[in-house]
């Protein structure tokens, strides 16, 4: 019996979290056509969202270029022509680990962020405070964030990606006497523009789930200090997992 | 222009908080809501502006029932109602003067000029003259009180809701606190609701005093009716004797 009730309330609190999160996709959707609140702050969170995640995605990409043009030197040597190391660093950076790897930091990085915040802010009273003072929270706080994450994550994957590219490229000539040729024919040789296409709409949809993810977590926030914590863990947590799932979801449907 | 909660009933989860509360404040009046710590005054006050919604009952600002407003409506509402915080609520990431111009803001037409002579003017009112440029952080617990009423000030309500304006205060920012808030219905006519443990201070600043208990209005009346009562919850809790509290339980 315990169990089954168990069972059952966390079926109910599932279902209460979706109820939730629906009522705050159509709240925030209405608040679209309040840009006298959002629009102010739109700049500053692209800045906050984007160029402040720069160091971060562009240290994880520079390094997984390099491990994935060492791998596949290792993998191919004796058994498949080198230049395909071009081939391989290319397409895995553009199609996958540049989108996915910056997704994953981004959602630590802002998602945890903007829960934190904003979490703050409802334990504090501030978003009740701006409320009373005729603010619509949805247009004031989540509008211009997820807006900021669907502009700025594209361009942060899409920086990140060339990076990785250029740091195997540069491993391939550094640590493995590859020509710069060799590595350039193995990279067009799979390379098609509809790559690049579906990193941007890939991280397009995570700039929007991590966002919303750590908007919906920080308004839910209850509990001081302690609730603040377990909103950022939860943002982190539940922004991970959509990442992966959008990311099968995405190579089942677009590839 | 009066507000009027009618037979409002609140429960979080398994608590029952508000279980026929009633109370009418009439214009120009000064009303202190009184109670222990938990008893449901902050969620009282807090239907008043739609932050809080009833499970039963209703509730009636300048004769407008809050439940039935559309989201407009309701913003349109707020503009009307000035609203203390406990803590005051201040906006960390802004200067002072950011803080209390955020109203003044959402006014159409509002010149920077204006909105900058207004905070200014608000400041003065609460002796924050020159505050403007410092953050939150930099000031004392007092002070950020006297900012979150300047804030509620600014847009010139008609309504001002104060939710424990004097916890946690020394005895002699109390006092500014409670002479601000008279100042308030004096000079600006104000209608005013405050939430309240400080008995000294609903004393000194009442029209009427209402005491909420188990969910309800226990006793409504003037501070004298209050002073003289033989209830013994009522006594209990101004004189501070749980003796007189324990004889009722």
């Amino acid at each position: 019996m315990g169990s089954v009730q168990a069972v059952g309330g966390v079926v109910l609190s599932a279902v209460g979290s979706v109820g939730r999160a629906g009522y705050m996709a159509v709240g925030a959707a209405r608040a679209v056509r309040k840009g006298s609140i959002w629009g102010p702050h739109l700049l500053g969170q692209m800045a906050r969202i984007g160029v402040d995640s720069l160091p971060i995605a562009l240290f994880i990409s520079a390094f997984t270029g390099i491990v994935l043009a060492l791998q596949a030197s290792y993998t191919f040597t004796g058994a498949i022509p080198l230049y395909f190391v071009g081939s391989l660093v290319g397409k895995t950076m553009i199609l996958e680990l540049g989108p996915v790897l910056t997704g994953l930091a981004l959602a630590g990085r802002v998602g945890a962020n903007i829960a934190a915040e904003i979490g703050t802010m409802k334990v504090t009273e501030q978003v009740d405070a701006l409320e009373t003072l005729a603010y619509d929270p949805n247009a004031y706080l989540i509008v211009p964030r997820v807006i900021a994450g669907a502009v700025m994550f594209p361009a942060v994957v899409l920086l990140a990606s060339a990076l990785g590219v250029v740091a195997g490229w540069a491993t391939a000539q550094i640590l493995l006497d590859m020509s710069s040729q060799a590595f350039l024919k193995g990279l067009r040789l799979f390379f098609e523009s509809w790559d690049v296409w579906f990193a941007v709409i890939k991280s397009v949809t995570f700039g929007v789930t991590v966002t919303s993810v750590g908007c919906f977590f920080g308004l839910h926030t209850s509990g001081g200090a302690q609730g603040v914590g377990r909103s950022t863990t939860q943002s982190v947590v539940v922004s991970s997992m959509i990442i992966l799932v959008l990311d099968a979801f995405w190579a089942a449907v677009l590839l | 222009m009066s507000v009027r909660l009618h037979d409002i009933h609140k429960a979080f989860g398994n608590k029952d908080v508000l279980t026929g509360f009633s109370i009418e404040v009439h214009e120009g009046e000064t009303v202190s809501i009184i109670g222990a710590s938990g008893a449901g005054k902050s969620v009282a006050l807090k239907h008043i502006v739609g932050l809080i919604r009833p499970d039963r009952g209703e509730v009636w600002v300048d004769g407008e029932n809050v439940g039935r407003l559309s989201q407009e409506e309701l913003f349109a509402l707020r503009r009307d109602v000035g609203y203390v915080f406990q803590f005051a609520a201040l906006f960390d990431s802004m200067t002072i003067g950011e803080n209390v111009g955020m109203g003044l803001r959402r006014i159409p037409d509002m010149s920077s000029r204006a909105i900058a002579d207004r905070v200014g003017e608000c400041l003065s009112l609460v002796d924050l003259e020159g505050f403007e440029s410092r953050y939150p952080a930099e000031i004392s617990g007092g002070q950020r009180k006297r900012v979150g009423l300047a804030r509620a000030i600014a847009t010139k309500p008609k309504y001002l809701l104060y939710d424990e304006p004097t916890t946690g205060l020394d005895p002699v920012t109390t006092a500014v606190i409670g002479a601000l808030i008279a100042r308030m219905r004096k000079e600006l006519g104000v209608t005013g609701i405050v939430i309240t443990h400080d008995m000294g201070s609903a004393f000194q600043i009442s029209d009427r005093i209402a005491m909420l208990y188990d969910g309800s209005v226990r006793m409504e009346g003037t501070p004298e009716e209050v002073r003289s009562t033989d209830d013994p919850v009522v006594r209990g809790f101004v004189e501070g004797r749980p003796d007189l509290l324990e004889d009722v339980s």
